[in-house]
């Protein structure tokens, strides 16, 4: 799907990285816990959230996400959207909850960075 | 004949404000010198977990990075109250971490699992209330 789509589906707001909606993206990692983003998100993939600090759009940065999609309504504050701006890391927001967003999002063929977590540090690949 | 670089930051405790900025920074210059995929990757997420580890844990430290053209050797130098048990620092979800590491998406004990992860060759020398070496290494 490309952002545009994710967009229109999740009625999200586009709060940063407007020129990257025809962005493709075929993963998707959601977590509030910035430290399994690192460890398990893949190049490429949306990684959803509930967070709204500056921290995500870094994190998105170092693991190089096509984009962060915020859920729950939540709106960022400013720092984050500016970095989001310097960083070039598109930023959606959308009212649905990280169940609702997941669901949606994999019914229309979004699939996960990795499929399982088996055992300390074993990743079951897609 | 090899070719070396290398670069040095410092990272201040409790500066959660600015937390990831130095290792947005580090992978921007590595990237600048041809380093790539993987173990560009590898590198960023390792050098971002040590910076939160400094930010939440320690009074200041500084992130050293020397690229060779066989590997990449990070030194993160912090002065701070040390790690008294290794091992159990080590384990998959033991954590010391307050509420503020907490409320950025950290703290839940996979910082230096994580860090391990990441790397070819992994060391830490600790000192209680003087702190703590971890020494990374990547290769390339």
């Amino acid at each position: 799907m490309t952002l545009r789509e994710i967009a229109d589906l999740l009625d999200a707001r586009v709060l940063a990285g407007e020129k990257h909606l025809d962005t493709e993206v075929k993963t998707a990692f959601s977590a509030d816990l910035m430290s399994d983003v690192l460890a398990f998100a893949k190049p490429g993939s949306i990684m959803i959230t509930g967070l709204t600090n500056p921290q995500i759009v870094r994190i998105a940065s170092i693991v190089d996400n096509s984009a962060i999609l915020i859920v729950r309504g939540k709106i960022p504050p400013d720092e984050t959207i500016t970095l989001a701006e310097e960083l070039d890391i598109p930023v959606l927001s959308t009212k649905y909850i990280l169940f609702e967003t997941s669901g949606r999002l994999y019914a229309n063929g979004i699939i996960g960075c990795v499929r399982k977590i088996e055992g300390p540090g074993s990743v079951i690949p897609l | 004949m090899s070719q070396k670089c290398e670069f040095s930051f410092p990272v201040e405790g409790e500066n959660f404000d600015d937390a990831g900025k130095v290792s947005v920074e580090i992978k921007r210059l590595l990237k600048g010198l041809g380093i790539t995929g993987d173990i560009l990757r590898r590198t960023a997420i390792a050098t971002y977990e040590s910076e939160v580890n400094i930010i939440s844990y320690a009074w200041q430290g500084t992130i050293d990075v020397r690229v060779t053209d066989d590997n990449i050797l990070i030194n993160i130098q912090d002065s701070g109250p040390g790690i008294i048990d290794i091992e159990q620092a080590m384990q998959q979800g033991y954590s010391t971490a307050n509420d503020r590491i907490r409320e950025m998406g950290f703290g839940a004990g996979m910082g230096l699992f994580n860090i391990k992860n990441c790397s070819d060759g992994f060391e830490i020398l600790s000192e209680i209330n003087k702190g703590t070496l971890l020494k990374i290494l990547i290769n390339r």
